[in-house]
């Protein structure tokens, strides 16, 4: 996250922070040393309160606010985009991207502070005492080198665990999905062991990163501490000797630490901020393709569709016209591409041979929202989306609860609980139904898990949405191809 | 958990370390300034190089003992998990159980490293500082008790209001993920995502306001720390008690931050206790006597799914309508029903079912890579490698046309060595295989038993069904 007016931000803080600590040691070194100071110092104790106060509250809002930008980002990024996996999705618009709070709201602003203040210190030391100041100004530098060596080494990992826990999220939810299948096959036992497996890897694997990157926090500290014997040490013999002012030598000694502190700090940050990063770098959407697609589409209800010698997944050079308010049906062995080419017809995929034309004009080339509101589509799997079967079915437009009465749902329209399989295929009909100015009509196996009963119900629905519009219907039932007027074997 | 004893043993040490290192190295400067012999000096200058090592080397043992420790019992306590959810019914809102359970582990991490181990450490250390400085009892009490607390309290509210929000944007990113192509053929994506983001906005508004209110306990932590010794300084303390009370209550400042995340995993770790206390869900079934055939019928919703799981003994196998299809190769998700098949088995189950795909075909999620049709018939191949004492179908054949459909049908029903239960739309195959019995399931209930043709002579459900289906002419099962 580049945002500069955030970085500038931070930096105003990080000065902040350096006065407040150069002016409290300066008096407390004072009080210390005989002189006062109680009542000035007591107010720079109050305005580093303040300044807590206030920082943490900007960076936190701030981390808050980017939050919600990328959720919304990768939630309509991941809409647009098919065959992305559902749970690893889900893990990061929830959990994932919560770990860009320590790296905006802790790693960065310590990171500042911590270029801040250590110069501050030196700068200040360099007019007290020489000797300390090149002490620190030598052990300071240390501490990154050694910091940005372990850093390389531990992002990677990092990516790697991040990728780990999507994976595990991602398999989990395969595991779990398929729980039921598991217990029924009688091999939910032995994938307890694989979930095992799995879990103690990710531990080792976490271990081994930790253990690295708990070396450079030793170093850091060791570094600190050492360099603060090292000031405190050569300070008290030159006192012993007479060579320096009390109040200057615990000055120094007050303001040695400071100068290890923020690195310390950002330091133990550094490995939260660093998945945090990872995060936010694996949540670069890209710009979406500008759209070029922008023709008008043609009246449905005189066009002639023409797919042409097309070619895709597992079609071959297929031919096939579809007059305007034709109705046809597609037959053929299951995986010949009959769900392709409604997929053609809706849009979602382009041919990689071949063309389909609307009115003689490439589907490619017409303004895909205008296309889609002339088409209802009844698909193989409805998905059923948060709410009621009411309003599932409204999704496809006003009118769901004459519509529900048609499909026979009527006395399920204000339920909310999980709909059967064929609940389900009723309410993709009644989408369609909700869609009086729909002239194309598309049909992917309407009645696969419906009885002979509402079968019918759904057969007599059906024959009315297709009256006077051009339908393609995917069916094997014997009953829905008696609705057409051609048949056409896709094999 | 022993280790972790070590880890907070190791902690408060190094804590101490720091906490004299500070105190040393003062009392080193302000003792020089009085210009004494250099002999009383030495065991401090030891003292302060010893202990500044010190602090390091203990730091980097408590962290790393910690560590590992909390991530082994991390790894058995997911496979325990796993254990009782085997022994509870199984729920379906399978995103939102992932999110749940993926997180609600790693919490109990939190609660142990972040909440418990500094809790311990700074208790050790405050009681030690009390003993040392009697004046810090109140100053301790407030920064080690009272702000915790108070962080803990607004933390837990906060997470109460944002809590169903979140797990509504849970929900509703894994019905858009999976129903995004369904959502834009009806131009209603725009509509959703704006849902889905209000929902977003919500929980940034909350989480806004939060931070104000935290921060400031944050700021009332670090007043008391330095205040309190400015009071000391004020009343006369010596320097090395000033700066080693600075030193010590610093293990006070991140209380607020772990009582924070107390509240956080609070809910997680209720949970998984839940989960692993929880008793095993008894499950009654039906036994069914060798090679027993059993056809259920009835209109869709009216039970038949229910009723046919009531046959599933611990030895049952099946095709049923939840079956899963797991993101791997297609000759891994047959093989799944028995992993020491022979490719003669294997080959034999799919020529049963006539399945046209190649074993090495990855199905994608959900068997979203492989066709509807095909996807019906790995799982139908799958229930016949098992060649089970008792086969379960929930019509495994609808993707079919019905020819073909029939054939497959047949095939399987000859080939099956036991009890079969046979859920169908289509009564032609009824009509032609042997079953001993075909139940008609209406609004929950058997409302017909019989033979076929007991059934068919009968007025009712099935013979109004075999009627219509019969009638359609013979040329519409061939559409050549």
């Amino acid at each position: 996250m580049r945002d500069r007016r955030y970085l500038a931000l931070l930096g105003v803080f990080a000065v902040a922070t350096a006065v407040l600590v150069l002016a409290q040691a300066e008096l407390l070194a004072r009080v210390l040393s005989g002189g006062d100071g109680i009542a000035p110092l007591g107010g720079v104790v109050v305005a580093r309160a303040g300044l807590v106060w206030v920082r943490r509250t900007c960076t936190q809002r701030t981390a808050a606010a980017v939050k919600a930008r990328l959720r919304k980002e990768v939630l309509a990024d991941a809409a647009t985009r098919r065959g992305d996996r559902a749970g690893e999705v889900s893990t990061l618009v929830t959990r994932g991207l919560d770990a860009i709070e320590p790296y905006l709201a802790g790693y960065l602003p310590q990171l500042a502070v911590a270029a801040v203040v250590p110069l501050a210190v030196v700068l200040r030391l360099a007019f007290a005492d020489l000797t300390a100041a090149l002490t620190i100004l030598v052990t300071l530098p240390l501490i990154p080198v050694f910091a940005a060596l372990v850093g390389a080494h531990t992002r990677d990992s990092t990516r790697r665990q991040w990728a780990e826990l999507s994976a595990v999220g991602g398999h989990f939810l395969d595991v779990v999905a398929g729980l039921s299948t598991l217990k029924l096959f009688g091999r939910a036992s032995a994938q307890a062991a694989t979930v095992r497996t799995m879990a103690t890897a990710h531990a080792d694997s976490i271990m081994r990163t930790l253990r690295v990157a708990f070396l450079s926090a030793l170093v850091l500290e060791l570094v600190a501490t050492l360099s603060v014997a090292l000031v405190a040490v050569p300070v008290g013999l030159r006192l012993l000797g007479g060579g320096l002012d009390q109040g200057v030598a615990l000055l120094v000694l007050l303001l040695a630490p400071e100068a290890y502190l923020p690195l310390r700090a950002a330091g133990a940050q550094f490995h939260a901020g660093a998945e945090g990063l990872a995060v936010l770098e694996k949540t670069a959407v890209p710009a979406p393709p500008p759209v070029t697609a922008v023709r008008r589409p043609p009246d449905l209800s005189r066009a002639e569709i023409v797919l042409e010698d097309v070619g895709v997944r597992s079609l071959r050079g297929l031919h096939l016209r579809i007059g305007p308010g034709e109705r046809i049906a597609l037959v053929g062995p299951s995986g010949a591409g009959k769900t392709t080419v409604l997929s053609l017809l809706l849009g979602e995929i382009t041919p990689v041979a071949g063309r389909v034309l609307v009115d003689g004009i490439d589907l490619r080339e017409i303004d895909r929202t205008a296309w889609l509101r002339q088409l209802a589509w009844v698909p193989q799997t409805p998905t059923v989306f948060e709410g009621t079967v009411a309003d599932n079915i409204r999704v496809g437009g006003p009118g769901e609860f004459a519509a529900a009465h048609a499909v026979g749902l009527g006395a399920l329209v204000d339920a909310r609980h999980t709909l059967s399989s064929g609940e389900r295929q009723r309410v993709a009909v009644a989408r369609a139904l909700v869609r009086p100015s729909a002239r194309l009509l598309l049909l992917d196996e309407p009645t696969a898990r419906l009885d002979s009963g509402t079968e019918a119900t759904v057969l007599r629905v059906t024959r009315e949405l297709s009256r006077g519009r051009t339908t393609v219907l995917v069916a094997h039932r014997p009953a829905l191809l008696a609705e057409v007027d051609r048949v056409v074997e896709i094999r | 958990m022993r280790r972790l004893v070590l880890a907070a043993v190791a902690a408060t040490l190094a804590e101490l370390s720091g906490v004299a290192l500070m105190a040393t190295a003062v009392w080193l400067v302000v003792r020089a300034a009085e210009q004494p012999p250099m002999a009383s000096l030495t065991v401090a200058i030891v003292a302060v190089r010893a202990l500044a090592l010190a602090r390091g080397g203990l730091r980097y043992a408590e962290r790393l003992t910690g560590h590992d420790a909390v991530l082994r019992y991390l790894a058995d306590l997911r496979g325990r998990v796993y254990d009782s959810l085997l022994r509870q019914p199984v729920r379906r809102h399978s995103g939102d159980l992932v999110t749940r359970l993926v997180s609600d582990v790693d919490a109990v991490q939190d609660a142990l490293l972040r909440c418990l181990l500094p809790a311990c450490v700074a208790g050790l250390v405050g009681a030690i500082a009390i003993a040392v400085v009697p004046a810090l009892a109140f100053p301790v009490l407030f920064l080690g008790v009272l702000l915790p607390l108070a962080a803990f309290a607004l933390a837990d509210r906060h997470l109460r209001t944002l809590a169903p929000l979140r797990s509504r944007l849970a929900e509703r990113t894994v019905s858009l993920a999976h129903g995004a192509a369904e959502l834009t053929a009806f131009g209603v994506l725009d509509e959703e995502l704006a849902k889905s983001d209000q929902v977003i906005t919500d929980i940034a508004t909350r989480e806004r306001r939060s931070a104000t209110r935290t921060a400031a306990l944050s700021a009332a932590a670090v007043l008391t720390q330095f205040g309190t010794a400015l009071a000391l300084l004020a009343t006369g303390s010596s320097a090395p008690v000033v700066l080693g009370t600075i030193a010590a209550l610093e293990v006070f400042l991140p209380l607020t931050t772990a009582a924070q995340r107390w509240a956080e995993v609070r809910g997680s770790l209720a949970r998984v206790r839940e989960l692993l206390t929880a008793r095993p869900v008894p499950t009654a079934c039906e036994e069914l006597p060798a090679g027993r055939r059993i056809a259920l019928v009835g209109p869709s919703g009216a039970g038949k799914t229910t009723l046919l799981s009531r046959f599933a003994t611990p030895e049952a196998r099946g095709a049923l309508a939840d079956a899963h299809v797991f993101h791997t190769t297609v000759r891994a998700n047959i093989l799944f029903a028995k992993p020491d098949a022979t490719p003669e088995e294997l080959d034999r189950a799919a020529h049963t079912v006539d399945l046209d795909l190649d074993w090495d075909t990855v199905v994608g999620e959900h068997g979203t890579a492989i066709s509807g049709g095909q996807r019906q018939r790995l799982v139908l191949a799958r229930a016949v490698l098992s060649a089970p004492p008792v086969l379960l179908l929930d019509e495994p054949v609808e993707g079919l046309d019905p020819a073909h459909a029939d054939e497959v049908l047949s095939r399987v029903l000859t080939t099956a060595p036991g009890a079969v239960v046979l859920v169908t739309h289509r009564l032609t195959p009824l009509a032609h295989e042997h079953f001993d019995e075909i139940l008609v399931l209406e609004h929950g209930r058997i409302t017909q038993r019989g033979s076929h043709a007991e059934l068919v002579a009968a007025p009712g459900y099935y013979r109004d069904r075999w009627e219509d289906e019969s009638s359609t002419p013979e040329y519409l099962n061939s559409y050549r």
